[in-house]
């Protein structure tokens, strides 16, 4: 009989210190999200509060009371926040819409056609993944500026419409779909065209999905590129517009409009994330290069 | 037979145009730039061929100083930031409820704007006449001196770069984290369980070597990624970096070609070419170092 009760007192002061150590996790855990919403909770919070009471506070508040949508109006008035918004808007569509339009016949050929050289082009592709960026970018400055192409959509789009690792991405998932598929398609004489727009692209749709996120992710934040190539505010993508914002934007101190400006930059990803959280989750593990 | 040959490159040449055009030919165009001395590019001529570009690079004050940042901002963001998420992940991993919530709260960083965020950063943290900035205020409850982060002395610019450099890069660790965690075969737990293993030591035994790939696959990243860094500090410090002291190598490089200090293409690709050449072997270090230590 004693032999049990002690037993249960360990049981019970295991379960006690389960309990202990999950709240602990749960306070660590809680600890971090605050961190990460909190410059979200700033931004927003600044964005409502009036310039007059922004500056006005030396020990900033927490909280409004007298919450303002002029810095919204402002964002979109004094600067060309509207402008640049579209800027992006068409840049990203255009650059995706192109990439994809380029990807999937050459991840098709390497996964499904045969022809002489195939094995050498493919590890010429692969090594080209190597590459980083910031090698080539200072030629294709160079390319761009000498065709005249600065300040154009054509030249900020240009040399992002390829990429070698979506093109493996894709390939690699072209070719789980079954070899007998395509013998089927092909004694049925469907062309192989008909056959990657009939079967392979439908069967495919999550991948492309994925890659598609990804990269208008990539285009609604680069910066880089658009800023050596473009010095005409006119072409200015968000994030440029943000810097020109913050370096000469609503006289310098005027910092509730710039956190309104940030807020709206900020919107269209979050919303998309929230919309598609698995795929963009999933799609990142698979494919993400940041960080 | 032939027919289907011709198919196979019709397919690859769109993609095989934009590579060659910009990939290939910059990448053996900007070996050229980087031993052309005396580089014009309004006349697009050039004195001779050297190591000149290389060794100017090599001497130039600025350079080194973006050098020492980056060095400094990849030792202390690349082990941190890998800890802090191999925490959360672990924390995550062992709950259940909010766990979706949690998740999804520590991905934002990832899909919002690195540079429109960073303002929000530098107002935070700056300290101007009007305010001394939240980040001073909370100082100063501790009994703490206020420090202007943004443009006072070099340690405290240093500090809110890897905190924010370590703020952006955490979604893409937590996220890997937390699926390779997710991926470890439960019955090694439960075996270890009916063992009456220490969880300390089941971390030690089983967890660890179970995830180390996965360790191993974002300090590789994570290294590449840091020793890029840019626009965390562009979006902190203004497009003036080597004013603020903060330039990052890849900083340096985008200055040499275009800007008020522009206009050297040959300088940059020099730059961008040690860049390069550090980034290489250290990535070849981690890789020789994962083989002995990596349980696959």
């Amino acid at each position: 009989m004693e032999k049990k009760m002690d037993f249960d007192k360990i049981e019970r002061r295991a379960a006690s210190r389960k309990r202990a150590f999950t709240a602990a996790d749960y306070v660590l855990l809680t600890v971090w999200a605050l961190m990460v919403l909190f410059p979200f909770y700033w931004m927003v919070l600044t964005s409502v509060k009036s310039y007059g009471s922004y500056n006005g506070e030396y020990i900033p508040r927490f909280f409004t009371l007298a919450p303002t949508l002029q810095n919204y109006q402002d964002a979109f008035t004094t600067v060309s926040l509207g402008r640049y918004f579209l800027n992006t808007i068409i840049y990203t569509v255009v650059t995706t819409g192109l990439m994809m339009a380029v990807i999937i016949p050459a991840a098709f050929a390497f996964a499904r056609l045969d022809f002489p050289g195939k094995g050498i082009a493919f590890t010429l592709f692969l090594s080209l993944m190597m590459i980083p960026n910031e090698l080539v970018v200072i030629t294709n400055f160079v390319t761009i500026t000498n065709l005249k192409l600065r300040n154009t959509f054509t030249g900020l789009i240009l040399p992002s419409v390829t990429s070698v690792f979506y093109i493996y991405l894709l390939k690699e998932n072209f070719e789980q779909i079954p070899d007998e598929l395509y013998k089927a398609a092909r004694v049925d004489g469907t062309s192989d065209f008909k056959y990657l727009t009939r079967v392979m692209i439908p069967i495919s749709k999550p991948t492309l999905v994925t890659i598609v996120i990804l990269k208008v992710i990539e285009c609604w934040n680069s910066y880089v590129w658009p800023r050596l190539i473009t010095d005409n505010p006119n072409y200015y993508l968000v994030s440029n517009g943000i810097q020109e914002i913050r370096e000469n934007g609503f006289g310098r101190e005027n910092i509730p409009a710039m956190m309104a400006a940030v807020v709206v930059i900020s919107v269209p990803l979050i919303v998309l994330f929230l919309i598609f959280r698995k795929k963009v989750m999933a799609g990142v593990s698979r494919g993400g290069t940041k960080g | 037979m032939k027919k289907r040959s011709m198919k196979g490159w019709l397919y690859l040449l769109p993609a095989m145009l934009f590579l060659g055009a910009f990939m290939v030919y910059p990448l053996i165009d900007v070996l050229i730039y980087s031993f052309e001395e005396g580089y014009n590019s309004a006349s697009q001529t050039y004195f001779g061929v050297g190591l000149y570009n290389y060794s100017r690079v090599l001497h130039d004050h600025y350079f080194l100083q973006a050098v020492q940042n980056t060095f400094l901002l990849v030792i202390i963001t690349v082990p941190l930031s890998t800890l802090i998420a191999l925490g959360i992940s672990l924390g995550l991993n062992a709950i259940k409820p909010l766990r979706n919530l949690f998740q999804t709260v520590y991905f934002l960083p990832y899909v919002t704007n690195t540079l429109a965020v960073g303002l929000v950063f530098m107002i935070l943290f700056k300290k101007t006449a009007y305010t001394d900035g939240l980040i001073n205020l909370m100082i100063q409850w501790f009994g703490g001196q206020s420090v202007d982060f943004i443009d006072g002395p070099y340690w405290a610019k240093m500090f809110v770069l890897c905190f924010y450099t370590i703020w952006v890069v955490m979604p893409f660790k937590i996220l890997i984290l937390t699926s390779a965690l997710a991926s470890v075969n439960p019955e090694y737990y439960s075996a270890a369980k009916m063992d009456g293993t220490k969880s300390f030591r089941i971390f030690y035994k089983i967890t660890l070597p179970m995830i180390s790939p996965m360790i191993f696959y974002l300090v590789i990243t994570g290294f590449i990624g840091a020793f890029k860094a840019y626009s965390d500090a562009i979006a902190l410090f203004g497009t003036d970096l080597n004013a603020a002291g903060m330039n990052t190598i890849v900083g340096y490089v985008y200055d040499m070609l275009y800007g008020s200090s522009g206009g050297y293409p040959s300088y940059a690709s020099a730059a961008a070419l040690i860049l390069f050449a550090i980034v290489l072997t250290i990535t070849c270090i981690n890789l020789m170092i994962s083989k002995k230590s990596v349980h696959y």
